[in-house]
């Protein structure tokens, strides 16, 4: 066959050495091997996703990803003592903490003990080499295989969280999936599964950080399963090193009179792609999907989004606010797509982009596809400076203009992170953009 | 020495001479009204003193406790004590009323080496001047102006003038849009904060404001100039006469 790409980048060239080296060491059963191995063929023959692959085209991973870093080892003493640190940015919020360290789930700094009615956590690499059956069931049902981020994810998968709780169960506790970069310049490929039967209600973040300075690597990809009449809440924040890339997947499917949240908060990292897989599976769901990413200088930071609302009468809301300084770049990729019989469905779609400097770029690109005829769907698309007008009225009250920018500007972000549930979590991430907007001057 | 002196301003707004040698000197402790036609450059004159970008100084000054005000910024002209009651206050989604109320006032007491003032000392602060302007606390807790009617707008203005106490208010067309207890409810805040040491500058197309606010000296403003100085019974003149009268002479 002449279309078959060939391998050329060395980054290409690195990944495929370290799946072939990794391979016979990398745990699971032969199933699983199968599964690493057709994942690993659709890199094979895709290669690095680039400009000219439509869902990339901003996002030019086979250009941004100059090397494949070699697969992180197990983490030593130094790195575990440091991980300790981490996590900081969540501040008080009191959480079930699980840590992986260079994507290997570390026990001893984790908190596993005493966990509730109806909670089971365990580790994809213990539950991949005892062949637990929630892994045939689950794993690799919703990350979309052909996607070559997910397929790289599947085939080199080392580590990650199982999470399951019971039908009817209520978390009280948000539980904490904390992956903390160590000093290695290191590729981490982390899985983590988690399935919320019926009526159970839980709080899941996640949260990627790592040193400065250091050009690690991190694929990393959720599979989530909600159940009918639960409620999920799900927060991801990409705090990761100034020089780290990072690609991650969040794959969901909800049940039916479900309530799902999910928000990113993206500061962090080099270059970093956010990719959202959500279907809503069951009628009458309500969902709220949102995102505040704050960049500058070269920063590049990608959220790619897929609603697919497949049955009827569901509502789904989408923010995402964009903020961006120097030279970064921004894009947003959000698709809706109302299946035929996803008739009542109630959509809206909103994206903005505050762009603070003349060099910064905000790509936005919404999309509907609707192939129902009963439907309330829209999107909206904004990017711009700050309003002059709104600063002036500040400065004429005696608020100097750094701090009347910063009153807008968390305003603007305000508006998506409002609609975080949990309040605690809500005045980390404000604290957080307070942060970010101080380091601005 | 005049608390505000302003000697031959002309300001241009995108190349377009709207002040065209504007004299005009308050005192402490006075209300100077300042009534002109549509486009005699009465809001021009509001902008430029509070300092809008778009608002450009060609040439004369503006001296405000004797220092130029054109070498400060807005936010260092509200600090210095001057106040701009807006014609079109505006909308700021995201931005809670009692947190830009209460950044404003600790920016400019930092800025004069005063004090922040305590939580509860703003809240009792705020919740008083609040009362006595009928607004609503269900109001300041919403964003700054957002869903407020035009009324609910200039009395918020009032408010912030309240609490920030400045030297020389500038109420820009404060009274367009209110009706008749609204207009009174606004003329009684400005004349609580009428002292020895505060001085007016009442911006207005109508003599009704003037009736609540009773200013010591009425200015007409016409094609950028003051083209006429008189007392309070100016204001009457006016609103019987109409500005004709006043548009030709400066034409003249």
């Amino acid at each position: 066959m002449a279309d078959v790409a060939v391998i050329r980048t060395a980054a290409e060239t690195a990944l495929a050495h370290a799946y072939s080296e990794a391979r016979t060491r990398l745990p699971g059963d032969d199933a699983i091997a199968a599964q690493r191995e057709a994942a690993f063929d659709v890199f094979a023959k895709e290669g690095l996703p680039h400009r000219r692959i439509e869902d990339w085209k901003y996002t030019d991973l086979r250009a941004l990803m100059r090397d494949a870093k070699p697969l992180a080892a197990p983490p030593d003493a130094a790195a575990k003592a440091r991980a300790k640190a981490a996590g900081a940015l969540l501040g008080d919020v009191e959480c079930r903490r699980l840590i992986f360290v260079d994507g290997a789930f570390v026990a001893e700094l984790s908190d596993i003990a005493g966990l509730e009615r109806g909670l089971a956590v365990r580790s994809l690499a213990d539950a991949l080499s005892d062949n637990d059956p929630v892994l045939t069931a689950h794993l690799g049902k919703l990350a979309p295989g052909s996607d070559v981020a997910v397929a790289l994810n599947t085939a080199l998968m080392g580590d990650g969280a199982v999470i399951r709780i019971g039908a009817g169960s209520t978390i009280e506790r948000p539980l904490h999936l904390l992956f903390v970069a160590s000093e290695k310049p290191a590729a981490t490929f982390v899985r983590s599964l988690v399935v919320v039967e019926q009526g159970a209600r839980a709080m899941l973040i996640e949260s990627h950080e790592g040193p400065a300075g250091c050009d690690y690597q991190v694929n990393a990809a959720l599979e989530m399963f909600v159940g009918d009449a639960a409620h999920v809440d799900h927060v991801k924040i990409i705090g990761e090193g100034s020089d780290a890339l990072h690609v991650s997947t969040l794959a969901a499917a909800i049940g039916a009179k479900a309530r799902f949240n999910t928000f990113t908060f993206t500061a962090g990292g080099a270059v970093v792609r956010n990719q959202l897989f959500l279907k809503f599976d069951g009628e009458d769901t309500v969902a709220g999907i949102r995102g505040a990413t704050l960049i500058r200088g070269h920063q590049h930071a990608d959220t790619t989004l897929v609603v697919n609302h497949i049955a009827r009468g569901c509502q789904s809301r989408e923010v995402f606010k964009t903020v961006l300084d120097g030279d970064a770049h921004g894009v947003f990729q959000g698709r809706i797509i109302v299946r035929p019989h996803a008739q009542k469905t109630d959509a809206k779609m909103m994206t903005q982009a505050l762009l603070l400097s003349e060099r910064a770029e905000a790509d936005n690109k919404p999309e509907l596809e609707i192939f129902a005829d009963d439907v309330q769907c829209g999107h909206g698309a904004t990017a711009g400076a700050l309003d002059e007008e709104m600063k002036f009225y500040l400065m004429a009250r005696g608020i100097a203009a750094g701090e009347a920018e910063a009153l807008l500007i968390r305003a603007f972000l305000g508006e998506a992170i409002e609609g975080i549930e949990h309040a605690g979590l809500r005045e980390a991430l404000m604290d957080s953009v307070a942060a970010w907007l101080g380091a601005r001057g | 020495m005049p608390l505000l002196q302003i000697n031959d301003l002309h300001v241009e707004i995108d190349g377009k001479e709207i002040l065209k040698g504007l004299d005009l000197a308050v005192n402490a402790g006075e209300v100077h009204a300042i009534m002109g036609p549509n486009g005699s450059g009465k809001s021009t004159l509001a902008y430029v003193l509070a300092g809008k970008a778009e608002y450009t100084p060609t040439a004369g000054e503006v001296l405000f406790n004797g220092k130029n005000i054109f070498d400060m910024t807005p936010d260092e002209r509200a600090a210095a004590g001057l106040f701009l009651a807006f014609q079109y206050p505006l909308e700021i989604p995201g931005v809670a009323t009692m947190t830009f109320l209460r950044t404003a006032l600790n920016a400019q007491r930092k800025k004069r080496g005063e004090a922040e003032l305590s939580t509860p000392e703003f809240l009792k602060k705020v919740r008083e001047m609040a009362g006595k302007l009928d607004i609503e606390p269900e109001m300041l807790r919403r964003a700054v102006n957002v869903g407020f009617s035009g009324g609910e707008k200039k009395r918020n203005e009032i408010l912030q003038m309240a609490l920030l106490e400045p030297r020389l208010a500038v109420l820009d067309e404060t009274d367009s849009g209110l009706d008749i207890d609204a207009l009174k409810i606004v003329a009684d805040g400005v004349n609580r904060l009428r002292s020895p040491q505060r001085a007016f500058v009442v911006i207005t197309h109508y003599q009704r404001l003037l009736t609540y606010i009773v200013p010591d000296v009425v200015h007409v403003l016409s094609k950028g100039r003051i083209v006429k100085t008189g007392g309070k019974e100016l204001a009457l003149e006016l609103e019987a006469r109409g500005y004709a009268e006043y548009q030709e002479e400066a034409a003249a």
